[in-house]
């Protein structure tokens, strides 16, 4: 067994599988978690997060490849060997235990026989100290998960993994746990591995997440590069909401692209596309609803000739307090969605009124037509993950 | 107006309703508690009678509250007391030790063959329990296989030396009663097991051994703990019924394995000396209820879930 150290050790996956029968739960993967990082596995229910993390705690054997953690592989190592701990979805806390004893049962595991202070301490951490001799089913959800938390912690595991940890708990109340999970993990600097099929959660949380999709990881990176530049269709509409419209390339000069989209000209630059770049070649034109200003078409002339612009009629437009969401219907038929901050509030911007969408050409990014265009769209809202 | 009306009216017309509607559970409970009255506690309080009654069968009894009856019978049939609460703790053990693993097999290994397996255990009381007890008296008959099979092995000299068997024996010794009491009462020790195993929550393994307990580890401190209801539960419906059996030792034992059961038969049925018979089954509940108390107690289920 490893001694306990303070530090977090980083999990690198080699080709990593796991197939139940002929269902692939999780495609070869190679993943490296760096030592110290907050990482999330974000995606729906059925795309192999769990699977991967529960490969990492051991409780599930991998089909292929191998798991090291901070160097050691243990692949072959059962959970009680492996320097991880678990806060399961649930929280799975012993009921026939009370919180002392849930807490200590990972130090006594370990031959430890002073609990006392460490289970004191770690029961302040979070702000428990008084509930020691209850029983789990007499504390609320978030207590329950705090202990679930401490009981992990407790162990100075060199990885924390969590399965949808905040997954039970009513809104409110995640919010503020997301924020207390932010401050452990900074403070002990172990590891965390998180699950979530919450793409807010993960943004708002980890430094780096992978979106998984179908048993693979879609895309990898920080939070707000994911969000700014998708790799693929799925991680434009599951992370957040795109407007993604068909185009062709008409022309190249430098680093642009010169596309064409429901009769307007669009410019993309070159780097940002991630389909062929052959004029010609259809190509999947996106952009964040958020980035595109709406100006009434009578005041056409004042938008800046540098921006991407197209024509369109406000087919819908609902108001939510810090901004309005439109819905632009373009002649073709497209529609687009657009927030605006209330910042200036336009009169003219009701239902019915014929405006020009106008954007950034940095804020467009080109993705491959041979994708399901909506693939990731009717998920991303979706409640509670098996 | 008509509004108005119909609320004034109300209240009055609620009260009695109210009181019916309280009643109803009550009227539900009738059938049962009346039940009860006739089956029960009616011939409890006729025993209780008996039990203090001195006389004989051709005078006719008449309390007379001789209490001694009591201490005599304790007295007398000490012997019988003290084998029944052995051969029934014996055979609770025994139960608990064979029903155990499979009622953990059945509740977390059997997957689809769960169903066919619980059918199984249940499958003997599609008989009767003295059909049952009957066939055993054909297995372990004298030259019968099982005996044949044990004496080649030299088995019996050993457990004739311990002095459960007898010689070339197995019916009608003390081995037999007790392997008749285990099997006629090991579905009622694997159905609560099963019940309690069945329920917990297979992620509290996962969390033990997520936790750095060995496979021993968790079932010493997850599992076990988590299904002392089940063992409870289970020990007590095989401990009571098989402390007051009589049929396992009528078949399978000799005059040597009586147990108390068989005496209170033989006083009502053959002697017809009615007042020790009845003293004796009060002496059997009551030793019953006391050891039950301090098994309860020590195990001190109602601090699990």
């Amino acid at each position: 067994m490893t001694q306990p150290t303070t530090t977090g050790g980083d999990v690198r996956l080699d080709g990593i599988s796991k197939t139940y029968g002929s269902f692939t739960a999780v495609h070869p993967l190679d993943l490296h978690i760096p030592a110290g990082s907050f990482f999330a596995l974000l995606g729906a229910s059925g795309c192999g997060k769990t699977t991967t993390l529960r490969m990492i705690a051991g409780l599930e054997e991998p089909t292929t490849g191998t798991i090291r953690l901070a160097g050691d592989d243990v692949t072959a190592l059962p959970p009680h060997r492996r320097p991880v701990n678990t806060v399961f979805q649930s929280y799975a806390l012993f009921p026939h235990l009370d919180i002392y004893e849930n807490v200590a049962f990972g130090l006594r595991r370990r031959g430890i026989k002073s609990v006392k202070r460490q289970v004191g301490e770690m029961l302040d951490l979070v702000q428990l100290g008084d509930f020691a001799r209850r029983r789990p089913q007499q504390l609320s959800g978030g207590q329950q998960q705090r202990v679930a938390l401490a009981r992990a912690l407790i162990n100075h595991p060199r990885v924390l993994l969590l399965d949808e940890p905040l997954g039970a708990l009513d809104l409110k109340l995640r919010r503020q746990m997301q924020l207390e999970l932010k401050r452990i993990q900074t403070e002990v600097g172990i590891t965390f591995v998180h699950v979530t099929h919450d793409q807010e959660e993960a943004m708002t949380m980890a430094d780096t997440v992978a979106v998984m999709n179908g048993g693979r990881v879609e895309q990898l990176g920080a939070p707000a590069e994911l969000y700014e530049s998708p790799g693929t269709t799925f991680v434009a509409n599951f992370l957040g909401t795109s407007n993604l419209i068909e185009a062709e390339i008409t022309d190249k000069s430098g680093g642009e692209l010169l596309l064409t989209a429901a009769g307007g000209r669009l410019t993309l630059p070159a780097g940002r596309c991630g389909a062929p770049a052959r004029t010609g070649a259809a190509v999947l034109v996106g952009v964040r609803p958020e980035k595109i200003s709406l100006t009434p078409a009578e005041d056409t002339g004042a938008v800046p000739a540098a921006r991407n612009r197209m024509t369109g009629r406000i087919a819908d437009s609902s108001f939510i307090g810090v901004s309005t969401q439109y819905v632009v219907a373009t002649p073709d038929g497209a529609e687009l969605a657009v927030y605006e901050q209330n910042i200036e509030r336009d009169p003219r911007l009701v239902p019915g009124a014929e405006v020009v969408l106008h954007w950034s050409p940095a804020h467009t990014f080109g993705l491959d037509p041979a994708q399901d265009i909506d693939a990731g769209t009717d998920i991303s809202t979706e409640g509670e993950a098996a | 107006m008509t509004a108005t009306e119909t609320r004034e009216a109300a209240p009055v017309s609620a009260a009695p309703r109210n009181v019916r509607k309280r009643l109803v559970p009550y009227w539900l409970l009738l059938p049962g508690i009346l039940w009860l009255l006739v089956f029960f506690v009616a011939p409890l309080v006729y025993q209780a009678s008996t039990s203090v009654q001195t006389g004989s069968l051709e005078e006719g009894f008449r309390v007379t509250w001789h209490v001694q009856t009591y201490w005599d019978a304790l007295t007398e049939y000490t012997p019988q007391f003290l084998r029944s609460v052995l051969y029934a703790a014996t055979a609770t053990v025994l139960c608990l030790l064979l029903g155990y693993p499979l009622a953990y097999l059945i509740a977390f290994r059997a997957g689809r063959w769960r169903n066919l397996l619980m059918v199984l255990v249940i499958a003997p009381f599609f008989t009767s329990f003295l059909i049952r007890t009957l066939a055993w008296k054909t297995i372990l008959a004298d030259g019968g296989p099982v005996v044949g099979v044990l004496n080649s092995l030299h088995i019996l000299d050993v457990t004739s030396g311990l002095g459960i068997t007898e010689g070339q024996r197995v019916l009608a010794t003390p081995l037999a009663v007790v392997c008749g009491l285990t099997y006629n009462f090991l579905p009622f020790m694997i159905l609560p097991l099963y019940t309690s195993l069945e329920r917990i929550d297979g992620r509290l393994h996962e969390a033990a051994r997520d936790l750095y307990a060995r496979p021993v580890t968790v079932f010493r401190k997850v599992t076990f703990p988590l299904s002392m209801p089940g063992v409870v539960a289970g020990t007590l419906l095989t401990f009571i019924p098989a402390a007051g059996d009589y049929i396992n030792a009528e078949l399978l034992g000799s005059t040597d394995q009586k147990m108390i059961g068989n005496v209170i038969q033989s006083q009502f049925l053959r002697v017809l000396d009615y007042p020790t018979a009845a003293a004796l089954s009060f002496l059997l509940m009551a030793a019953i209820l006391a050891m039950v108390t301090v098994y309860i107690r020590k195990a001190g289920t109602e601090d699990l879930v």
